[in-house]
């Protein structure tokens, strides 16, 4: 057993780590307020090449695995960018996986290099407002007509669909009730946006302001058959497989969002000086920020650990929702921790780490929610009977 | 063009410089190494001159194994191939014997232009492109804030920061050229860039497949010894002139006082 970083990963976090620190907090800070998609961000990593890191090479990619995109995703996160600077390009790192796993191979060919350089923007469209977490309630319905399907529904918090071309849409082709199992009868379809049939209304929200998440209203939208990702029927397996490579990734950036916090108050409370010492040499300050490096420590293996098992093709669902848990749980009270440090200035703007704990805050909700990570361990790893 | 680029690595910039307790040579063991960031302008202005004139760019580091990030560094950034000089037997050579080595091995590569930067920032001695030079009887172009070879007349000409402006210098190739800062903004390695770097040729040198005499590097071959040496005292806080009208007449008379003006 080892837990050493290859040299290669160990050259790729660097080359990651120093072109995200060229873009500084203060540039997050004015993007975050302004609302403004950052976009000079985005083409550099697309210029380096960065965002095909794990898209297969013989569609112009790295051919990397989940590890390698995962360190990746934690520089940026800790360079101070956080989630502003992630979900800008998560999903192109790793969201097209169904179609690299399902999708017939034109639409690869259509798809993937246009990823892998950075030219496509994808969103990914699961949540509906009375669906929830239960994905099975969900009722947008792709409805088969000749040549293809019109869809109709609605979906909320999709992130960056005012910013990409095409979504990844999960919508119901057999109504639940007609339906074998709850999870049969949904399908995948790789739609363009198209603002003629597809209205979207930005949800104004606490933090993550540079990128918007929207409301989606798809009206009578007639997509071509060949807009389906595999079978009809499997979308719902189809999510399943990704779900995995979501959280390992979400993890790794919650726990850059922590370093970055755990940075700026290290920093703090070394230089601030308040009753003749600096403010750290209290225990009351430096026991919670050693109680912060702790936790984000042995998330961190939980999250790698999560990252290889993955790689190596190995079962990883309990690893990857743990590593979710333990990693968004750890960046949040970083940056909780963070603001404490500062004192009064944690609350100014100026200072970051109020923008770090808004961010941080999503991903105890978000891709999938602390408690439905509770509810898979109980059931899946404990063996506890489903309590819903 | 054959272009020749010397890089060395070095204790990060930020990072307090301590020298190891028992040869008081610099301790690189407790602290992270970067590549000298001097030398990424080096590195590329090299990449940029083979860009417009063709050619290959080597890049050539004296240092112990650890070395090699900075090597693959640069390979990231795009030269095409390095060579590594490590051997317990060079550690703690001086300027002059590192500047020996360096020589030998450069004088190997037969380039038409060999680029260093001002200094490095650890020792920061700011002497080896000059000694270089001397030693493989080459002309040196120092404090370039640009360069312009001319393959075809077998030229080199730069532009060379002066107190008030630049003066225009020139010189046949072969040459040692040092640059400065202004002279270009290094590109970051790509995520291609770094994929590629391990697959490109690395030469791997110990002191004697370079043909180094074992007396005339490392401490042995020192001609400078570092008797005794004292932290740096922690840095005194600062004067505050408090503007009353007056702040600009009363930084002067501070200025004037320290005789800086
Ligand atoms: C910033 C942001 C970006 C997002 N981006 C996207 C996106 O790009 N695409 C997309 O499809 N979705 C996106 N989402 C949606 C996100 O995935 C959902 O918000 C999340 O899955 C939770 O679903 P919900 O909001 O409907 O909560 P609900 O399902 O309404 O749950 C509400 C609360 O009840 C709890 N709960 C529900 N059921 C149970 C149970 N059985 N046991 C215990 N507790 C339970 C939940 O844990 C939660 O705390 C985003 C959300 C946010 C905040
Ligand atoms: C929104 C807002 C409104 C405000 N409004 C007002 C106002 O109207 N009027 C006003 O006068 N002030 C106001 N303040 C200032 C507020 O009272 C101070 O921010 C607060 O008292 C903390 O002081 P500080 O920010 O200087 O933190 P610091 O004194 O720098 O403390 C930084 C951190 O170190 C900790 N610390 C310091 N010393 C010790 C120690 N010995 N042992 C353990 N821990 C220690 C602190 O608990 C804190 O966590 C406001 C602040 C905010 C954020």
């Amino acid at each position: 057993m080892h837990f050493e970083l290859t040299p290669d990963q160990e050259q790729l976090r660097a080359g990651a780590r120093e072109l995200a620190r060229s873009f500084a907090d203060d540039y997050w800070a004015e993007k975050d307020q302004k609302g403004e998609f950052p976009w000079d961000f985005y083409n550099a990593f697309a210029e380096g090449g960065w965002l095909g890191i794990a898209i297969p090479t013989e569609f112009g990619g790295g051919g990397l695995g989940i590890a390698e995109a995962s360190l990746l995703l934690e520089e940026i996160a800790a360079s101070g960018a956080g989630m502003n600077g992630c979900s800008i390009m998560h999903l192109t790192i790793f969201g097209l996986n169904t179609i690299v796993k399902h999708g017939s191979p034109a639409l690869q060919k259509e798809i993937l290099p246009s990823a892998a350089d950075g030219s496509l923007h994808v969103c990914f469209g699961v949540t509906e407002p009375n669906a929830g977490t239960d994905t099975t309630r969900i009722t947008t319905f792709a409805e088969k007509v000749d040549g293809g399907y019109r869809i109709n529904g609605r979906k909320v918090w999709i992130t960056k669909a005012g910013d990409s071309q095409k979504m990844i849409l999960i919508a119901r082709t057999t109504k639940r009730e007609e339906s074998a199992r709850p999870t049969d009868g949904m399908s995948l379809f790789l739609i363009d946006i198209d603002r003629k049939h597809i209205d979207l209304r930005a949800i104004p929200k606490m933090g993550r302001n540079a990128v918007s998440s929207y409301e989606v209203f798809i009206d009578n939208y007639f997509v071509p058959e060949s807009a389906r990702i595999g079978e009809e029927g499997k979308g719902f397996k189809y999510l399943l497989d990704g779900l995995n490579p979501e959280r390992i990734l979400l993890a790794h950036e919650a726990l850059g969002i922590g370093r970055a916090s755990l940075e700026k108050a290290t920093r703090y409370a070394k230089e601030r000086i308040v009753f003749d010492r600096p403010i750290g040499q209290n225990q009351g300050i430096a026991f919670p920020l050693a109680e912060a490096q702790i936790r984000l420590d042995a998330a961190e293996l939980m999250a790698r650990k999560a990252a290889w098992r993955y790689d190596q093709g190995l079962p990883c669902g309990p690893e990857a929702n743990m590593a979710k848990w333990l990693c968004a749980d750890a960046g949040f009270k970083a940056a909780d921790q963070a603001i404490q440090t500062h004192g009064g200035m944690g609350y100014a703007r100026e200072y970051h780490v109020e923008r770090y704990f808004r961010e941080s805050r999503i991903m105890r909700l978000a891709p999938v929610s602390q408690e439905m990570v509770l509810n898979y361990v109980s059931q899946h790893v404990l063996g506890l009977p489903k309590s819903y | 063009m054959n272009i020749v680029v010397t890089v060395k690595q070095v204790p990060d910039t930020w990072a307090e410089k301590k020298l190891d307790a028992s040869d008081k040579t610099v301790d690189r063991k407790s602290v992270d190494n970067v590549m000298n960031e001097m030398d990424e302008y080096g590195v590329e202005e090299a990449l940029k001159i083979k860009e417009a004139h063709g050619g290959e760019v080597t890049v050539v580091t004296m240092g112990p194994e650890k070395a090699v990030e900075t090597i693959r560094k640069a390979l990231s950034m795009g030269a095409d191939k390095a060579v590594h000089l490590t051997d317990e037997s060079l550690h703690g050579s001086d300027a002059l014997a590192t500047s020996a080595a360096l020589a030998k091995v450069i004088s190997t590569l037969s380039p038409d232009l060999i680029i260093t930067s001002s200094e490095a920032s650890d020792a920061r001695g700011g002497v080896m492109g000059a000694l270089l030079a001397e030693r493989l009887g080459l002309p040196q172009l120092t404090q370039a804030r640009k360069v312009t070879v001319d393959p075809g007349a077998n030229k080199v000409s730069v532009e060379r920061l002066a107190d008030n402006g630049y003066a225009l210098v020139e010189a046949t190739l072969p040459a040692v050229v040092g640059v400065v800062e202004k002279i270009n903004q290094p590109r970051y390695p790509s995520f291609k860039g770094i994929m590629a770097a391990k697959k490109k040729p690395l030469t791997k040198l110990s002191a004697a497949d370079a043909g180094l005499d074992a007396g005339s590097v490392g401490l042995a071959g020192a001609t400078s010894t570092v008797v005794d040496a004292q932290p740096a005292p922690p840095r005194q806080s600062g004067t505050i002139v408090k503007d009353e009208g007056d702040g600009g007449a009363k930084v002067a008379a501070f200025l004037a006082a320290q005789k800086l003006i």
